[in-house]
């Protein structure tokens, strides 16, 4: 090869290599693209960016959050968002950091503006105190990754989306400001909806299967007696079962709240034995063909209790 | 008149005399009243005392479990105040728990892998009982700009630094660049560590063409970028230069004797539950031999998943296959040699799987000998956090006999270790 084709060949392959480096073309009018890791917060930030950002998710309503695989079809996803909004308090530690890492977008990097934890922004609750080990299970030493389930910490997370959207889009704050009153308007009047309907049950004891309702059961006045699972993560033993079944006949709980990635056979061999009823609640918005929206998660989860209470007067 | 005035007087005496008696006997059944009220008060506040200090014992003797609930009343609107001490109830806690000077700790962990066997195998013998490794993980964001990973294997035989690597995440264009050593995005099983397969070892084709348990793993630099694809399809290209030194794959015995490795991935979900992914891989460097001698590897890999989203704790497939051609060149010849295995997992439940691989491969020195194996694999797991695994396995080694083998394997993780790439 002559020493001019080289000389050409090596500014070509410079050129091409600056041409790569180079910022994509952004125009200013797009949309915001924002991804969640949930879908639940997608829909808290389609509430509050309205028609104003373009909206994906990671994880579906009805997936078990702890055990999403990192597919690399999520790549696609992330590469291109101005916005990664994740629950945090290490809901996602065994899948959402290497897609961060793996991604090539240096916009949604922890640290970086457009990386978002809700869970900053919410009340949390069952922190551990004292020594936490894994004797306990899977325990999330941060506290309890669950706390979308209280409308009111979903009208901070709102808020805490509208905040980070208009720094992100300063030109479209008032816009996001409006679509955040908005909804923050009818969520208050949902929530008297809700409260209204869940108050003959309010301090009715149920047992759940995780540790997933904390937040809902302290909104609603409920009373969590018992879990399925010994720990966080461990699946039942049979002894325990023998536990749960004594403690719902001695409690009189007759109401077991599921999630809807869990086997069904052992709540229901709980159910039978007490004369409970088995009720599949969903955690997340996507977790059934209804639940369209934030709102409809909880119209859904406190219908079915409502008739579940009902039943087991 | 006389006695109308004495009368008077009498009555006048006797009339206060006797209401001064009768508020005498009020006032004293009042001041009565008032003490059985009182007596009753310090008795309610003697029962109310006992059950509190009953209470208080009771707390301090059962410490509280992980899970308390605090209960704080519900705070109006989206501003997270509470005014200190408020009624009494204990604070509402915004934005998780204080870690003090912890926080900027990196996430440290170990994985200790015990192995056993027994049974007979004379051309790769493994002791009864070996602490195999125990891999220390110290992983964390170094900066803005880049994280850091360290992997260090201490063995009974010695200490390895297995990887240790920084990845440059926040350049431009997409691109995401790792410095260190590392693992090279050869194939499947060769990016995998130790204590992350889902067999005890790896296969023969691994053992025979691509450095056996180490693999490829050296001290390099490496480049990674999504490459544009047609919607819903993606397609990944890395590129790695190493310094030259793999086991017994590579070697460098000057500074220009770099070895380099190439991998374009192309992945897409099949449906919700299932998905495809398909890898090339090649690599290139000197030999043990010397300078002029080049050893170059191919490679396909192939893998197939189901796991339905609903179920993905319990039920799971996965369909693996990697296929590697090597090309060594030596003094008198060039061998090409050729090696595959293929390998299906089933999840019955959340605690086990069942696994089995077929292995088949020529040796990279002496590419008319072909070893050939199977292997059955039980995987139970307590938790997410230790596993227990056996694995039956057969061997025909290429003109050295018959290798059965049955070996368990006891693993299990201490502290947080950070998740693998997919």
């Amino acid at each position: 090869m002559s020493r001019s084709r080289i000389r050409k060949a090596g500014i070509i392959s410079l050129v091409a290599l600056i041409a790569a480096l180079l910022p994509l073309p952004f125009p200013a009018a797009s949309k915001l693209r924002v991804v969640g890791s949930t879908q639940d917060l997608a829909a808290l930030a389609q509430e509050v960016g309205g028609d104003r950002v373009e909206v994906d998710f990671i994880g579906r309503g009805y997936q078990d959050p702890h055990f999403v695989e990192p597919k690399p079809s999520f790549l696609l996803l992330l590469r291109h968002a101005d916005l990664l909004i994740s629950v945090g308090l290490q809901l996602e530690i065994g899948w959402l950091p290497p897609l961060i890492t793996q991604c090539g977008n240096p916009r949604i990097q922890v640290g970086a503006p457009g990386n978002l934890e809700a869970g900053q922004f919410a009340e949390i609750l069952e922190i551990p105190t004292g020594v936490v080990t894994r004797a306990m299970g899977d325990v999330h030493p941060l506290g309890n990754p669950h706390f979308w389930l209280d409308p009111e910490n979903g009208l901070r997370i709102a808020k805490g989306i509208e905040g980070k959207l208009s720094e992100l889009r300063p030109a479209d704050a008032a816009y996001f400001a409006q679509r955040y009153e908005d909804f923050a308007k009818r969520l208050k009047e949902a929530e008297r909806r809700w409260d209204g309907q869940m108050k003959p049950f309010r301090g009715r004891k149920v047992v759940t299967y995780h540790r997933s309702w904390p937040n809902f059961a302290k909104s609603f006045g409920l009373d969590v007696v018992g879990y399925i699972e010994p720990r966080p993560g461990i699946p039942p033993t049979p002894s325990h079962v023998v536990e749960i079944i004594n403690q719902m006949r001695r409690d009189k709980v007759k109401v077991i709240l599921v999630e809807p990635y869990f086997d069904l056979k052992t709540p229901q061999s709980i159910a039978r034995e007490t004369g409970g009823q088995v009720v599949v609640l969903m955690p997340s918005v996507g977790g059934d063909k209804p639940i369209t929206d934030y709102f409809k998660l909880f119209d859904y989860d406190i219908g079915l209790l409502v008739r579940a209470f009902q039943a087991t007067q | 008149m006389r006695k109308s005035v004495l009368l008077c007087s009498v009555v006048l005496l006797v009339v206060p005399a006797g209401a001064s008696a009768q508020v005498q006997q009020t006032e004293k059944e009042a001041t009565e009243a008032r003490l059985r009220a009182l007596e009753e008060q310090v008795r309610a506040l003697q029962t109310l005392v006992e059950s509190l200090r009953a209470a208080a014992e009771e707390a301090k003797a059962t410490p509280p479990p992980p899970g308390a609930t605090t209960r704080p009343p519900i705070s109006g609107g989206t501003a997270p105040v509470n005014a200190p001490g408020e009624g009494g109830a204990s604070l509402p806690v915004y934005g998780g728990a204080p870690m003090g000077a912890k926080l900027l700790n990196p996430d440290i962990s170990a994985i200790g892998d015990v192995l056993g066997s027994v049974g007979k195998n004379k051309v790769r013998p493994v002791p009864l009982l070996e602490l195999h490794e125990m891999e220390v993980g110290i992983q964390a964001i170094i900066d803005p700009y880049a994280r850091g990973d360290v992997f260090i294997s201490f063995g009974e035989t010695g200490v390895n630094v297995e990887e240790a690597y920084m990845t440059f995440t926040s350049l431009p264009g997409g691109f995401v660049a790792r410095a260190g050593k590392m693992r090279a995005a050869f194939g499947q099983v060769n990016t995998i560590h130790n204590h992350a397969l889902p067999t005890i070892e790896r296969p023969l084709v691994s053992e025979n063409l691509v450095g056996g348990e180490d693999g490829i793993d050296d001290t390099g630099i490496s480049v990674t970028r999504i490459l544009p694809a047609p919607k819903g399809l993606f397609l990944e290209g890395t590129g790695q230069v190493f310094r030259g030194d793999s086991a017994d794959v590579f070697t460098s015995s000057r500074r220009r004797d770099a070895s380099v490795v190439g991998h374009l991935r192309a992945f897409r979900d099949l449906t919700d539950s299932t998905n495809l992914d398909l890898g090339f891989s090649y690599a290139r460097g000197h030999n043990d031999l010397g300078d002029p001698f080049i050893t170059q590897l191919f490679a396909i890999d192939t893998t197939y998943r189901w796991r339905p989203l609903r179920r993905a704790i319990y039920k799971s497939f996965l369909f693996r296959n990697e296929f590697v051609w090597s090309h060594r060149e030596q003094v008198a010849n060039l061998q090409r040699a050729f090696g595959l295995y293929s390998f299906a997992e089933y999840r019955l439940n959340r605690r086990w799987t069942v696994a089995g691989r077929f292995d088949r491969s020529g040796r990279s020195r002496f590419s008319s000998l072909t070893d050939t194996g199977f292997s059955t694999i039980l995987t139970y797991w307590p938790s997410e956090f230790a596993q227990i695994r056996g694995q039956y396995r057969y061997t025909r080694y290429a003109q050295q006999g018959d290798a059965n083998e049955l070996r368990f394997q006891f693993l299990y993780v201490l502290g947080a270790h950070g998740a693998h790439p997919f």
